[in-house]
């Protein structure tokens, strides 16, 4: 109790003169704050693409891709096959009796970003006649639905603010087409939202293609997945991999959020040792200007733990306090901004940066390591002084 | 000169502090070598680019092909001195995970249009003489193990072939060095002529047409004959410098610069503080012996300057350090791999220096003002 007491005292006796050291504790409170905010902000790049990928997703949706393929862009499946898939156990059933699946082809347009005019590749999905039904979280927002049979899409609501050329009544040139917008829609913030979309049978045709890329199915209910895929591997004259649409959605996001996180880790973990001699640096002559006060508390019989503690929770503090205001600035200045990237397979993706709280909650513990770190030695010093000597230099 | 001792023991005069400093700033010098040494690198690669390549692709999207009939009408384009071709495979080996950055060319020709890459001539013979022979990067041969006289087969997720299959078999003919490219040079090359023949569908479509021009200085007059010659043709025609499509390729991925810039910038505006502060806490300690040299004679200017050095000596000494060490990691192996013979820019050398000295004379500005004004009698009396 008598050793809590302690602590407790000199704690609250070395905060009061934090003022007098002001400079010198701004030092660590802005080193922290500087690599908070770099890890805090390039995270959140990751965080966003995951986060737009997942939400694009349902666990009661499944997609159908000949099979090897790691994307539907290198995907291909005849019109038999893709009437085979329909036949499949598990599948959803509209009034009618008729399985609710939307067979789909993709091809790629170039086009021009607003902000910098670079050229990048987006996606023109064709779509079944059924798509409305699969995908029910797609709404026009403006103008109207494609018409089957000629040349007329519906863009994203992401592809329309950040791409050239895609408002209502614009025309998109492209090999074989001239595609008219109609329309814009959502579909609640996920990855489509960056593409195109028109009929499957104009595209293919224009294409000459004569083939589909994938069957997207509406299934029963979220656990009806694994009778539809053993019912379609059982069949002969099908070979095809089938996927939880959310599964695939989160695989193509995989290879660039990775990246973007191996960057992050290796820029804020050069940056975290330059702090973490920052604030040795700051504790150290902390340390040193408390000299005299710190040889006559331990003459007086106080502790060396309470030394010790002291000295680390002052570290921690200027650490917390450096933590927060970098997740802050990070949160004040990236979060909810739209950056694109290229999406592997997935052509051009618009998504928003995400400073999420579990984000600012590490970089928070990443400033506290620092502070512990930089506090670590200098309080080690402070408890082993030697208090004849210290007071005798006085 | 004679007062480098001085500045030197002043420096050192609190052996922790100064080199915690140091290290601090040499780790900012280094994050900036590394980080702007890639950016610049991008630039410096982009640069080298042969100005007398020309690629052609289809207007619309370069994944449109072109008819295989525009070669013969490009290579009738005045000051048209080679003209290959890429018809993307995209294959891939074993598994779908593996992907193979596979094309389709006129090997002859290609060779003439890449002349910095070196392949023997035998090599290009046997490519000739054998249909389904492949040149391949010697690179790309190490990796998995392939030897000339190897069957290799790859599979594709696009190209069925006349028997309905998707698995394609072709025979190692001989390799070649494109070292002096650097990355993203296609490894991989099968004959166009035994492709166009065997794959089922899209027959006589290419994606790219990679034209030398004789001479550099024609090469924009050259890309506008090009595009003017199918202008209101079934598939018109974009004609770009190598140079600007690898940036609209770089550009695909986001705004490498912006993001390079911005943490660079948050790096050395922590570093003013950090030094600032060492210099402040170091001017401070010295009161009374920086009183004493003025008592000595020198002068208010030159306390100044010799503060002023102190803080230039850390910097600079630090910064050097750091980009060093930066230097050191372009030429691991690992990364020599990645970006082709890849070395520190000496442009981002240069500007770490810069950087160096004006974080040094801002930071170790305020400090030797104070130095400078400092009152003798007041100082000596610990006023």
């Amino acid at each position: 109790m008598k050793m809590f007491r302690q602590i407790g005292a000199v704690t609250a006796m070395n905060f009061r003169s934090l003022p007098q050291r002001v400079s010198t504790s701004l030092v660590v409170v802005i080193g922290i704050a500087g690599v908070v905010a770099v890890l805090v902000s390039v995270l959140a790049m990751s965080t966003g693409l995951i986060r737009t990928m997942q939400s694009t997703g349902r666990d009661d949706r499944a997609i159908v891709m000949r099979n090897g393929s790691i994307a539907e862009t290198s995907s291909a499946l005849d019109r038999n096959s893709a009437k085979l898939i329909l036949d499949a156990e598990g599948i959803k059933r509209d009034a009618d009796g008729n399985p609710i699946t939307s067979a789909e082809t993709m091809r790629i347009l170039s086009l021009r970003k607003k902000q910098d005019d670079a050229e990048i590749n987006v996606i023109l999905r064709g779509v079944g006649p059924k798509m409305l039904e699969v995908r029910p979280e797609l709404k026009i927002i403006e103008g109207r639905m494609f018409q089957p049979a000629v040349t007329e899409v519906i863009v994203g609501k992401a592809a329309h603010s950040q791409f050239k050329g895609l408002n209502v009544g614009d025309v998109v040139n492209s090999r074989g087409a001239n595609w008219t917008v109609v329309g814009v829609f959502e579909t609640g913030g996920d990855a489509h939202e960056s593409s195109l979309m028109t009929y499957a049978e104009t595209l293919i045709s224009i294409d000459q293609r004569g083939a589909f890329q994938s069957v997207t199915a509406l299934l029963e209910s979220p656990s009806a997945f694994q009778a539809f895929k053993d019912s379609l591997s059982a069949n002969p004259a099908l070979a095809v991999d089938v996927i939880r649409e959310r599964e695939y959605y989160q695989q193509q996001s995989k290879t660039m959020s990775t990246i973007i996180s191996v960057i992050a880790y290796v820029v804020g973990g050069i940056m975290a040792v330059g702090a973490v001699f920052a604030a040795l640096n700051t504790m150290y002559s902390a340390v040193s200007a408390r000299l005299q006060e710190i040889a006559t508390l331990r003459a007086l019989g106080f502790g060396s733990t309470a030394m010790v503690v002291s000295v680390l929770a002052e570290a921690l503090v200027l650490a917390l306090i450096g933590g927060v205001i970098g997740a802050l600035i990070a949160w004040l200045f990236f979060n909810g901004n739209t950056v694109s990237t290229s999406g592997g397979g997935m052509g051009q993706m618009v998504f928003e940066l995400a400073v999420s709280p579990p984000l600012m909650i590490l970089g928070v513990v990443w400033a506290c390591i620092i502070g512990v770190l930089g506090g670590l030695f200098p309080a080690m010093r402070a408890a082993r002084l030697p208090v004849a000597m210290a007071l005798r230099a006085v | 000169m004679k007062y480098f001792g001085l500045v030197w023991a002043g420096l050192w005069r609190k052996k922790t502090r100064t080199v915690f400093t140091m290290i601090s700033i040499v780790i900012a010098f280094l994050l900036f070598g590394l980080l702007q040494g890639i950016n610049q690198g991008f630039s410096v690669a982009m640069s080298t680019l042969d100005v007398d390549r020309l690629y052609v692709s289809a207007r619309t999207s370069m994944t449109d092909g072109m008819p295989i009939s525009y070669l013969q009408r490009i290579r009738n384009v005045p000051g048209v001195r080679a003209v290959s071709l890429w018809a993307y495979f995209g294959g891939y080996y074993q598994n779908a995970r593996q992907p193979i950055p596979a094309f389709a060319t006129d090997a002859l020709e290609l060779f003439k249009v890449y002349k910095e890459i070196k392949i023997q001539p035998e090599y290009l013979d046997a490519m000739a003489r054998t249909r389904t022979g492949v040149l391949i990067s010697e690179a790309l041969a190490a990796q998995h193990g392939w030897k000339i006289g190897d069957r290799i087969p790859l599979g594709t997720s696009i190209w069925t072939n006349k028997s309905g299959s998707n698995a394609w078999e072709f025979d190692v003919v001989g390799t070649f060095d494109a070292s002096a490219y650097g990355m993203g040079f296609p490894s991989f090359y099968l004959n166009y002529s035994y492709f166009d023949e065997a794959r089922q569908f899209g027959t006589g479509q290419v994606h790219y047409y990679i034209v030398s021009v004789e001479d550099p200085k024609q090469a924009d007059r050259v890309s506008r004959d090009i595009d003017a010659l199918f202008t209101n043709a079934a598939v018109e025609t974009r004609t770009q410098t190598e140079f600007a499509l690898a940036q609209s390729q770089l550009k695909q991925l986001g705004d490498i610069n912006f993001i390079a810039n911005a943490i660079v910038g948050a790096v050395l505006f922590t570093l003013l503080f950090l030094t600032a502060n060492t210099m402040m806490q170091s001017v401070r300690e010295r009161t009374s012996e920086l009183a004493v040299l003025k008592t000595l004679g020198y002068s208010d200017t030159k306390v100044l300057v010799l503060v002023l050095t102190e803080s230039l000596l850390l910097c600079v000494f630090a910064a050097a350090l750091g980009i060093g060490l930066a230097a050191l990691v372009f030429e691991s192996p690992a990364l020599q791999k990645l970006f082709g013979n890849f070395s520190m820019p000496s442009l981002v050398a240069a500007m770490g220096a810069g950087i160096a000295v004006l974080v040094a004379l801002v930071s170790g500005l305020p400090p030797a003002w104070r130095a400078r004004q400092l009152n003798i009698v007041d100082a000596l009396a610990g006023r």
